[in-house]
């Protein structure tokens, strides 16, 4: 425990003080306020005069007041801030030659990675916070609305899934810097890594979703329809993006019943649902997307574990 | 086995990577205050065997005893007594050379209290006090080394393994280093092992050395019991130099 709490000092004090955090955190803080500024003014307007629907709050992540809401930019972007946390944890200290004194040292060796994946997870955690804080902040001052307690419960439960989301990249990344021996590698690698899930799975999706099922343009059935789309989904959810946007556009909008894109429903059930458009308790927000969170949390554990084991079983010659 | 008079203790210590012997059979004692000299042409071994001691690499066959404690199953306690300075030194760069060293207290369990006293009379010893703001990065070779030793210091270790510590030093830099590595042997009570190619200097100050070619010890003793078992002359008349080529050109 000592160990890992003198490297976790030590790299928390490094990833503060580093100009890549700084720039990083700058443009991150910028671009939210920019589009939560938008999307405030943009509801204001919307909403000239009538009584502001309830959980009006939460619209400043949900709505896209600029290209894309604030929920979305986290998605594609927020990989960005675990990656550049995490790309040359290892292979850095290795280059430098500081990998072989960490390990002559008292500390037990599995030490000195789990207080550089905690440091980082500690970093993205107080980035992320900090920038609620200010985008909430802004907000009340544009809508002149004070968040209610499930709306500040929401955005809660949205900044930890946020957390694990952005953590996974950071164990990914930590996970190249131990396989490659360069900084440059290990970066390209990731962003490759990144690059294929944020953008190449959706259309990889599409392309066998359309080749296993196609759709008629004419006269589609509606199974054929179904089936493509299910297709599409499946494929799709193999990209942590996909399950972190769907679960926190879930948590963060409580009139968002099911993260399906597509539902059959028959005429009773479909005028029931239009007469009753009650908000979600939080509760059941979360159990929607409560596989998913699993999933989630899974993946950013088997990332870490993986990066682990390869540390603990590297033979110190090749540190 | 006596712990307090015998630091290094191996039998049979062998490594093998692959088919690659890199360490044979190594049975090795050291006793305790002595500055043993660790010879050896590139590659013979010394590297590994030195990994071995303080359990950093796992042998392939016998067991070593290093302050009382087998490295391979209690490595922390053993690295708890050890200062290690290795080959390629490395510290980061951006941090000040007391940054360092504070981090290096905080890895070994020193209360940052006590740390600060520690550090200034480490900086003290190796002259560097003057220099402890400055970002390490813009440190000399020279500097970085006897950092590296101030490293060490901190912990105050029984034993401490030196690495070549000469390498790459100008003439100047390098008696200093070996004027300090006697220093820590004669005031701290350190046992030291050190490797190094740097002849004469390893003859000034070791008790006792170990020559090592091709993973196997072939030589081990005093200087002078060497000298007269294999040149048959007394001290002043031989140079180390005589003795080495004389067990290199045998093997």
């Amino acid at each position: 425990m000592r160990g890992t709490y003198a490297v976790f000092r030590k790299e928390l004090a490094d990833h503060f003080g580093s100009y890549r955090f700084a720039i990083l955190f700058a443009l991150i803080t910028m671009v939210s306020l920019i589009m939560v500024y938008m999307a405030g003014t943009g509801i204001r307007e919307a909403f000239q005069g009538t009584v502001k629907p309830r959980f009006v709050f939460l619209m400043l992540f949900t709505s896209t007041g600029a290209l894309f809401s604030l929920v979305q930019f986290v998605g594609f972007f927020g990989p960005l801030i675990g990656l550049v946390l995490g790309f040359d944890a290892i292979n850095r200290e290795r280059a430098t030659g500081t990998l072989s004194k960490l390990v002559s040292q008292p500390i037990y060796r599995d030490s000195i990675i789990n207080g550089k994946f905690l440091a980082g997870v500690a970093t993205i955690f107080i980035m992320l916070c900090s920038i609620a804080l200010l985008i909430s902040a802004l907000g009340i001052v544009v809508l002149g609305v004070v968040p209610g307690v499930e709306e500040v419960l929401r955005v809660i439960f949205y900044l930890l899934v946020s957390v694990f989301y952005i953590s996974f990249w950071l164990g990914l990344a930590i996970l190249f810097s131990l396989l490659f021996r360069s900084t440059a590698t290990s970066a390209l690698a990731v962003l490759a890594l990144w690059i294929f899930f944020s953008f190449f799975v959706s259309l990889g999706a599409t392309v066998l979703a359309n080749a296993i099922s196609p759709v008629e343009k004419e006269r589609a059935a509606l199974e054929d329809v179904m089936d493509n789309l299910r297709i599409q989904r499946a494929v799709s959810l193999a990209s942590p993006m996909t399950l972190y946007s769907d679960s926190v556009a879930v948590i963060v909008d409580p009139l968002r019943k099911t993260v399906k894109p597509l539902l059959l429903v028959g005429p009773m059930e479909k005028l029931s649902s239009e007469r009753f458009r009650n908000p979600l308790p939080l509760i059941q927000s979360l159990l929607v997307v409560f596989p998913y969170i699993t999933v989630l949390v899974a993946i950013t554990l088997i990332c870490f574990g993986a990066s682990y084991a390869v540390f603990m079983l590297q033979e110190v010659r090749s540190l | 086995m006596d712990g307090n008079n015998v630091i290094i203790e191996t039998q049979g210590l062998t490594k093998r990577y692959g088919s690659i012997v890199a360490v044979e059979d190594l049975s090795l004692v050291v006793p305790s205050g002595h500055i043993f000299g660790f010879l050896g042409p590139n590659g013979a071994g010394k590297t590994t065997t030195i990994l071995m001691l303080l359990g950093l690499t796992r042998p392939t066959r016998g067991r070593a005893v290093v302050c009382g404690f087998d490295p391979t199953r209690e490595a922390i306690r053993v690295k708890r007594m050890v200062g290690y300075l290795p080959e390629h030194l490395g510290f980061y760069d951006d941090l000040t050379a007391r940054e360092n060293l504070k981090y290096v207290a905080r890895l070994n369990g020193i209360r940052d209290e006590e740390a600060a006293e520690k550090l200034d009379k480490a900086l003290d010893t190796v002259g560097l006090t003057e220099d402890s703001n400055r970002r390490v990065g813009t440190f000399s070779r020279g500097m970085r080394q006897r950092l590296g030793i101030a490293e060490i210091l901190i912990k105050e270790p029984r034993l401490v393994i030196l690495d070549e510590p000469t390498l790459g030093l100008d003439p100047e830099a390098s008696n200093r280093m070996i004027d300090l590595i006697q220093k820590l042997s004669k005031e701290k009570g350190m046992t030291v092992l050190f490797s190094s190619h740097f002849l004469p200097q390893v003859q000034r100050i070791s008790d006792r050395i170990g020559i090592m070619i091709r993973g196997r010890m072939v030589a081990e003793g005093s200087i002078d019991d060497l000298a007269k078992e294999k040149l048959g002359v007394g001290k002043e008349k031989y140079s180390l130099e005589e003795l080495y080529m004389r067990y290199f050109q045998e093997e």
